[in-house]
């Protein structure tokens, strides 16, 4: 039995600032996980993964990562995720410095 | 100190051109990511998990002040105010925007310095003793070698695409002080009969296969290095295996085909290699070491130091673990600790550097280095001139009084930063060295070794820590195992697992039932953590870390 397709979303890194970025409904590349598109559906989530490795001036290195449904949009089930979506512990740089 | 020529300023501006054209490219859509990715690794361009990582060589850990005060510029302008100096004495900018890089490496061609070959299966920067030119137990100063070998590694058309990465590190001491015995070449100066030459080592490295070196010359008279290390380097570009990354380092080649036939192949290489060096090399090498005589040393009356260091007990305990013995009359090689407890361990402000490059034109015969152990080293201070600087380095939060002590912590950047990261270093050592300031505990401790890595590539270097510790992410949660009795030295050893790992929550305790076994267990305080494990072995340690109710749990 294949196993059962587990929720995700596409993301990226900004080609020009190198920050974390996700795939929303409408095309847009944001920087909050929480507008990002939650794919839960295989076949559509390999066309969106095509559709955004073709935006090659815009992000780098576009891939498919695991996430669970939340009250407020996706949420990370791994903690390399959560880092991304957030940024370093030591230092209060990058995405949640801009957010804050 | 080794100054560019007109070559060496040509051959930066014309690269520094091209891939200011390349990363115009990428931009306008011209160049796609595959196309592009090699071209910014070869210019020291990463892209992290947040954001992109520019790597910077600092050949040999070697900078005057004009260039440690252009790295603070470059941290202020173009990132966030700081940089991050790494155990391959490289400086790590964590926050380059892509169109700025190209202005940025043209700020550090102004000084001489570059990112080339600060990434990709190259030979990357050459790293030397950070005593080097100033250690009292030296032979020779092994920076004249060590710029010989950046200049004939630099964009060497044979060797751009070996197997795996390379790198190779020098003393000039018989106390390694740069873990030569964990590089993929490690070379001792050694003197022989009155004639000066090279013990050169092959195939150790750390990693998922961590191996220690093997003497594959005893002894390598001076004019035949050159084609000699080009020997070992192009058999192993011939032998090395590029079918499995993994096994694709020097020191598996050397494994699988035993140091030998690696010998007699590079002897072999050697033969055809040698009368095609006409001296040449020799000759530069002339030209490079009288750019690397020693500074005038003064003689001075130490008085002002003798009475401080009587009476004020702070600046006692600071010369105790800061200051190591210089071999001029009068002087100190004084290492600036990069790991204030709680502090991110290499990680310096601009304006931190700005002072320590102040120091060094003030005090220090305007020289600087960078440690493996990611710390900053004046080389070259005389005594008198100590209490003045250290009340400098004290307003500048940078006379943390702990070199060589527990909380003097190797980390990698970890999950914070790195993307091939499985878990965190950074926060798991400055909870480690708070808890030690809390304890009060690490002057008692003594001299103790620890160092942690955020993946099995082992940059933290590990498994050479008295105490090791290894994130691993384990079923989707950091997870870290913790080794003991590793050693960096010219006894190098690689550290014993102790058993399971531990979670992040748990690590620091781990490490304080360590200690405290050690400080239980130990002959007195003359007894090093590392002698102690030495003389009783593993158990006592593996008893203090799973108390008996875990293990039957």
């Amino acid at each position: 039995m294949p196993r059962a397709f587990t929720p995700k979303v596409i993301t990226a890194n900004a080609l020009l600032e190198g920050d974390v970025v996700y795939l929303t409904r409408d095309d847009r590349w944001t920087r909050d996980l929480k507008e990002a598109e939650l794919l839960t559906d295989e076949a559509h989530a390999d066309l969106r993964l095509i559709e955004a490795e073709r935006r090659v001036s815009e992000v780098v290195g576009a891939y498919l990562a695991e996430m669970k449904p939340g009250p407020d949009g996706p949420e990370p089930t791994h903690f390399r995720e959560d880092f991304r979506r957030t940024g370093p512990s030591n230092y209060f740089h990058g995405k949640q410095e801009e957010r804050a | 100190m080794y100054q560019y020529t007109e070559f060496d300023r040509d051959f930066l501006a014309a690269r520094n051109a091209q891939f200011r054209a390349q990363v115009e490219r990428r931009i306008d859509g011209s160049l796609t990511e595959d196309e592009f990715k090699p071209l910014r690794l070869m210019n020291g361009l990463y892209l992290q998990l947040h954001a992109y990582m520019l790597r910077v060589a600092i050949p040999y850990g070697t900078l005057n002040s004009g260039q440690m005060r252009q790295l603070a510029m470059i941290a202020d302008r173009w990132d966030r105010g700081y940089g991050h100096f790494t155990t391959r004495q490289n400086i790590q900018y964590n926050w380059p925007k892509l169109k700025d890089v190209p202005d940025m490496l043209d700020a550090l061609a102004e000084v001489g310095m570059h990112a080339i070959q600060t990434s990709g299966n190259t030979i990357r920067n050459v790293t030397a003793d950070h005593f080097a030119g100033a250690a009292r137990d030296e032979i020779a100063d092994p920076r004249p070698v060590a710029e010989l070998l950046r200049q004939w590694s630099t964009d060497h058309p044979e060797f751009q695409f070996l197997p795996r990465k390379f790198k190779i590190a020098v003393t000039g001491s018989p106390h390694d002080r740069a873990v030569i015995k964990a590089h993929d070449i490690g070379i001792r100066v050694v003197e022989r009969d009155g004639q000066t030459g090279y013990e050169v080592l092959v195939g150790g490295g750390l990693g998922r296969t961590p191996m220690i070196g093997k003497v594959i010359n005893d002894f390598v008279a001076a004019e035949d290095l050159l084609p000699y290390l080009e020997a070992i380097v192009s058999t192993y570009n011939v032998l090395g295996r590029r079918d499995n990354k993994y096994k694709a380092r020097i020191k598996i080649t050397v494994h699988e085909n035993g140091i030998d036939t690696i010998r007699e192949k590079v002897e072999a290489r050697f033969a055809e290699l040698k009368p095609r060096f006409t001296g040449v090399d020799q000759e530069m090498l002339a030209t490079i070491e009288a750019q690397f005589a020693p500074p005038a040393f003064r003689e001075a009356p130490t008085d002002a130091y003798d009475e401080t260091y009587a009476k004020n007990p702070l600046f006692r305990s600071w010369c105790d673990t800061n200051l190591h013995p210089h071999k001029a009359e009068g002087y100190a090689i004084v290492s600036i600790s990069l790991k204030k407890h709680g502090a991110t361990p290499g990680d310096a402000t601009g304006d931190q550097m700005r002072v320590m490059a102040d120091l060094a034109q003030a005090y220090g015969h305007d020289e600087l280095r960078i440690s493996h152990e990611q710390n900053v080293i004046l080389p070259h201070v005389h005594r008198s001139d100590l209490p003045a600087l250290y009340a400098r380095l004290k307003a500048a939060d940078l006379a943390t009084a702990n070199i060589g002590l527990i909380s003097d912590i190797i980390a990698c950047p970890g999950m914070d930063y790195c993307a091939l990261a499985t878990a965190r270093s950074i926060p798991v050592a400055q909870e480690i060295a708070e808890r030690f300031a809390e304890l009060k505990l690490e002057h008692d401790i003594g001299p103790l070794k620890l160092k942690i890595s955020g993946c099995i590539n082992a940059c933290g270097h590990h498994h050479v820590g008295h105490i090791g510790i290894l994130g691993l992410d384990r079923a989707g949660v950091e997870n870290y195992q913790i080794t003991i009795g590793g050693d960096a030295t010219e006894d190098a050893a690689i550290g014993e697992r102790m058993g399971p790992g531990f979670a992040y929550d748990e690590v620091t305790d781990a490490i304080e039932r360590i200690v405290r076994a050690y400080l239980d267990t130990r002959e007195g305080p003359q007894e090093t953590f590392l002698e102690t494990f030495r003389r009783l072995g593993a158990d006592p340690f593996k008893a203090a870390l799973y108390p008996k109710e875990t293990v039957d749990a």
